[in-house]
């Protein structure tokens, strides 16, 4: 990389939507919407429409989210990369529906094109007893945390991580604390009206006298 | 009275041996690099210019254990930093002291979960706990001023006598 | 609830090359309480002498919790642990909460609870790069310009607690608005702000731009190139630093910054004086943010009438009954969203700061999560890092502008 004279900087144009910054495309073809995009990817994936089939129509929200079973993310993060230009993953993420088992988790993924300036969005349904998917990690590098993440807070394994061990609990915890039957762990507040309950369950035998 | 009347001029001051150490130990009394969330920004503001702690000898603030006298814990513990803590109080020399800064450090805080350390009291002995979150600047240094009283209490040569185990085991 | 286990080299194996095993090259630990890390960061450096092989960073040591923590509370109630996430950009973390919570509850905002949001996030967004600024430099030994920063950025201090009566954890961002009207005394002092700060700005750059141990330490050192820096994720002066013109500002409007008039800054260097450049002349482009918004501030109401979501004001308690049980509703159960799932991104001085609010239509977030740039920015550190030595890696630190609180939640 060349390195610039100090002082200098290059202030650019905004990014319009139709910028690209590839910077090796002379001329783009004519380029879909994310909903356009959505439309296409639905039968090529077996895609579901989120959070209802009136999405197909209008996006809740302004928001293109499909629902792919499990056994396609890898292909279909493929095509939106190689495809489509998506190039950016801005979020992976994953949310438990819990005492509901069909599906319990549904893995979220949030793409973006730097180049075009849209948004897609894919959710993945994991149901009991296995939670375990496909990582994209070989597709989007920036993908190794988050699924490492994923994994420690819910317990989702992601089949073909480099590298998948917990990341923001301490490496020997047990359980999965973002499962919603894993307890919020939160201590008592002792009143002066349960102060003797709650001492007798604590570690310490009654009051200690000063 | 006394000695003092006979020395006059001579530029001699006599004093307990006890309020010399006591004077000593909190005039440069030198913190240990601790900072570890929001607590910690109002620290280093404590430190900067405009609530400057190097009025009281404290704008050093040493990485290492070893070189330290006061941990101000600043910030949330959580269960995954405990033993470190634990291991760097107990790295820190004799005479040692700790403030709790701020809500987390106390009692928790907001934070009544899983994960964070209900107080650290559950891990090091705490002498001073300051309240607030974060604590302005100005309520750390109370937090300070206060520690120093306390340590200006003490009678650090009143201690027990604490029994050589080793020695006796050894030469019994 | 844990033990202490020993970790054996076996385990991670994966990660160290095979010289580490041979003990031809060393691991060394520099640990979470560590004066350079800018917080509880862990790195397991792979050296060979004095140069890195490898970094292996290990986080969590400020996890909070706080994503399961806010679905044990109310919405309102929750965006308190906002602010306490990336601690050095508290406006920004409740502006993003309230407008996931507003777009998915199709909320309006009144445009002068929109303008004051964008004046304090700006204010903020200069706040967080002093700290920054003061914190590099020192790293890099260059201690004066730390006190400078500090010394500015009680100014925004000042102005921060008198809107909202704390320093930082203001929580005055909130659903629908602000929590109350600006104090009169605000406008002058941002005025006298923007009247000094320029001047400032100069001063740090006398300070370092040119300096020649300041331009030794960080030129050509921690260089990413602009398609890496995408591929990883990057975002934020970061991305900008390796000649990407990114700003969620300008891609993705939000709470009216598509009135105002500003540059993106880029530098084509990729290394930490490139990144350097840009947040320096960020903080020029906000002050013409807060110029703009202060020239062209209306008046008007500063929180939504909505009474599903906004307390009514305390005066119309006792006149109107529809007040009241507005009121009681909001503070007993509190509001309920439609369900469905939103992202909303915003700019924050690190990089792209997400919300993903998915509701139940319950009172309390079924799950909240929050994309921050400082996580996803720590997994490069190896691929920055690499080849340099390790009186570098604490500059790279430095200039990717780390906040562990952001990091690990």
């Amino acid at each position: 990389m060349q390195s610039t004279m100090p002082g200098e900087i290059t202030p650019t144009f905004d990014a319009q939507n139709e910028t690209s910054l590839a910077g090796a495309q002379a001329e783009k073809p004519q380029r879909l919407t994310s909903l356009e995009i959505a439309h296409v990817l639905q039968p090529r994936f077996q895609g579901e429409w989120w959070p209802s089939p009136e999405a197909a129509e209008k996006p809740f929200r302004g928001e293109v989210v499909l629902l792919i079973p499990a056994e396609h993310i890898v292909s279909a993060a493929q095509a939106l990369r190689d495809e489509f230009g998506f190039d950016y993953l801005s979020n992976l993420t994953a949310s438990d529906y819990w005492p509901q088992l069909q599906p319990r988790f549904h893995v979220v993924y949030q793409f973006y094109s730097m180049s075009y300036n849209q948004r897609i969005s894919l959710r993945v349904p994991l149901s009991d007893p296995d939670y375990e998917l496909a990582s994209i990690e070989s597709i989007y590098p920036v993908a190794n945390w988050h699924e490492r993440e994923v994994f420690d807070m819910f317990g989702i394994r992601f089949n073909g991580h480099s590298d998948l061990r917990r990341i923001l609990m301490p490496h020997d915890w047990v359980g999965h604390p973002l499962r919603k039957d894993y307890p919020l762990g939160y201590e008592e507040p002792q009143f002066t009206f349960n102060f003797d309950d709650i001492q007798v369950r604590k570690h310490k035998p009654g009051y200690e006298e000063a | 009275m006394g000695i003092e009347q006979k020395l006059g001029n001579l530029g001699i001051a006599t004093l307990k041996l006890e309020e010399a150490v006591n004077w000593a130990r909190t005039n440069a009394m030198w913190p240990m690099l601790f900072g570890l969330a929001c607590c910690a920004i109002e620290m280093m503001a404590a430190q900067a210019s405009n609530y400057d702690m190097s009025r009281f000898g404290m704008e050093l603030m040493r990485a290492s254990p070893r070189q330290s006298d006061l941990m101000i814990v600043a910030g949330r513990v959580t269960r995954k930093m405990a033993p470190v803590l634990r291991r760097l109080y107990d790295q820190m020399p004799d005479p040692k002291w700790v403030i709790a800064m701020g809500d987390c450090a106390s009692c928790g805080g907001v934070f009544n979960n899983y994960a964070i350390v209900q107080g650290v009291d559950e891990i090091v002995p705490v002498d001073v706990y300051v309240a607030g979150c974060p604590p302005r600047p100005e309520a750390l240094i109370h937090g300070i001023i206060t520690l120093h009283e306390k340590v200006r209490r003490e009678m650090p040569l009143r201690q027990p006598v604490v029994k050589d185990r080793v020695r006796e085991a050894v030469t019994s | 609830m844990t033990t202490q286990t020993e970790v054996t080299l076996n385990e991670l194996k994966h990660l160290v090359s095979e010289r580490a095993l041979e003990g031809e090259t060393v691991l060394l630990n520099m640990g979470p309480q560590h004066p350079s890390t800018h917080g509880v960061l862990r790195l397991l450096l792979e050296l060979e002498g004095e140069t890195v092989i490898n970094c292996m960073p290990d986080i969590g040591f400020l996890h909070t919790g706080i994503e399961k923590n806010m679905e044990a509370k109310t919405y309102e109630k929750a965006e308190v642990m906002t602010d306490r996430m990336d601690y050095l950009n508290t406006v920004g973390n409740n502006l993003v909460y309230c407008l996931a919570i507003e777009k998915l509850a199709e909320l309006d905002v009144p445009p002068r609870a929109q303008a004051i949001r964008v004046v304090l996030t700006e204010l903020q967004r200069i706040a967080s790069h002093l700290v920054w600024l003061g914190t590099h430099a020192l790293d890099l030994a260059a201690m004066s310009t730390f006190l400078y920063c500090f010394r500015e950025r009680e100014m925004i201090l000042d102005i921060l607690e008198m809107c909202s009566g704390q320093r930082m954890m203001t929580t005055y961002i909130r659903p629908g608005g602000l929590w109350r009207d600006t104090p009169p005394e605000f406008e002058d002092a941002v005025r006298q702000f923007l009247r000094i700060f320029p001047a400032r700005i100069a001063q740090y750059e006398a300070l370092l731009t040119k300096n020649p141990i300041f331009l030794d330490r960080t030129r050509n050192i921690g260089v990413i190139s602009a398609q890496d820096a995408i591929r990883w994720g990057m975002s934020g002066p970061s991305l900008r630093g390796s000649g990407v013109p990114f700003d969620l500002r300008k891609a993705n409007p939000y709470s009216g910054y598509d009135q105002y008039e500003f540059d993106i800054p880029t530098a084509t260097s990729g290394d930490i004086y490139g990144r350097y450049l840009v947040r320096m002349e960020e903080m020029r482009q906000s002050l013409r943010i807060i110029q703009q918004a202060m020239d062209r501030m209306p008046y008007g109401p500063v929180r939504s009438n909505n009474r599903k979501y906004v307390p009514p004001p305390r005066s119309e308690l006792s006149t109107s009954m529809e007040a009241v049980i507005h009121h009681f509703k909001l503070w007993t159960e509190g509001f309920s969203l439609p369900k469905g799932a939103v992202y909303v991104p915003v700019e924050s001085p690190r990089g792209e700061l997400g919300c993903y609010l998915e509701s139940d239509g319950s009172p309390k977030p079924h799950r909240v999560h929050f994309r921050t740039p400082s996580f996803v920015h720590l997994q490069v550190l190896p691929v920055l890092s690499r080849g340099h030595l390790v009186a570098d890696l604490v500059g790279i630190i430095g200039s990717v502008d780390i906040v562990l609180g952001d990091a690990d939640r």
